[in-house]
């Protein structure tokens, strides 16, 4: 069981590490949680970027973070790229299949996923 | 929405967006299988005008869009089962020392039209994880079993290490599954 104890004993392990982790922002992953985003499935999206950055340990520059509607629901679950010095890259009708090319393609390799992205979309 | 677990992650946008600081949620089950959900907290609240229209699809807080569907949906949800939404609120400016939303929402669960609950455990998680800063409490209870986190008693414990750090949200996850796993296992 995973007891209060047990989070003391994960806090004492984690003591030295914290200075370490303070986020440097290099990456910024924005998700769209509105109405709109959640009932298009958000939540998946949202949820394979934070195990895959927590697991991969990126979390030290890649933040994942949540944000309202941003506009374009007809697009839901919408992804937004940010990273110093480039432009945004927004990514549109996401799964968490293609959260995972994101990672590997985009946020490990700095090379973004084109055919995700809105540009890419037959109006 | 295909869970009410869904739903319950909109709604408690809605009170982040408000500026509550805490927040509750509380899923209880009776022995008549009624089931009532509780989303209480302490941010700018509505007055009593507002209330009456965020019911209707057509009204939002929001500006980019016209619509605010979060209500309309939890109200479906709930009525769709013979059960129904009801809003009580306090308004920062009517009520400066007590403000706050609470939004209880009941449900028929042996009704065939009842959303599942789904995964309430990714939707704790990633509140948590998306607001570290607020103070979350939940708990679901059935006659025999309860599944309960306190970001307040995580924090007596955790001290400066933040509530989304990667192997406290791990911790949050594995806690809530395994709580579930004896909620449902019996």
């Amino acid at each position: 069981m995973k007891t209060l104890a047990e989070l003391a004993a994960l806090r004492d392990k984690m003591k030295d590490k914290v200075a370490l982790r303070e986020g440097t922002g290099e990456k910024r992953i924005v998700v769209g949680m509105a109405t709109c985003g959640i009932a298009a499935g958000a939540r998946p999206v949202l949820n394979a970027f934070v195990v895959a950055i927590n697991e991969a340990g990126l979390t030290g520059n890649v933040t994942v973070t949540q944000t309202g509607c941003i506009g374009i629901c007809q697009y839901e679950p919408v992804v937004e790229v940010y990273e110093s010095g480039k432009e945004k890259v927004t990514y549109v009708k996401m799964t968490s299949e293609k959260a995972q090319k994101v990672i590997e393609e985009h946020i490990k390799g700095g090379r973004p996923v084109k055919e995700y992205t809105i540009g890419e979309i037959k109006h | 929405m295909k869970e009410l677990s869904l739903n319950i992650l909109d709604i408690t946008q809605n009170s982040i967006k408000a500026g509550a600081k805490n927040i509750s949620i509380f899923l209880d089950e009776d022995t008549n299988y009624k089931l009532t959900l509780r989303i209480i907290d302490d941010g700018c609240g509505m007055t009593a005008e507002v209330v009456e229209r965020v019911k209707n699809p057509f009204f939002t807080s929001r500006t980019t869009r016209k619509v605010g569907l979060g209500i309309p949906f939890l109200t479906l949800a709930a009525e769709q089962t013979g059960g129904g939404v009801s809003i009580e609120s306090f308004s920062e400016s009517e009520y400066p020392e007590n403000h706050g939303t609470t939004i209880t929402a009941t449900f028929d669960l042996q009704h065939i039209d009842f959303t599942p609950l789904g995964d309430m455990v990714t939707t704790i998680s990633l509140l948590i994880h998306g607001n570290p800063g607020l103070d979350f409490e939940f708990r679901h209870t059935k006659p025999s079993a309860v599944v309960e986190l306190s970001t307040r008693q995580m924090l007596e414990v955790l001290g400066e290490i933040p509530l989304d750090s990667p192997e406290v949200i791990e911790w949050i996850r594995e806690s809530l599954a395994e709580q579930y796993l004896t909620f449902y296992g019996d």
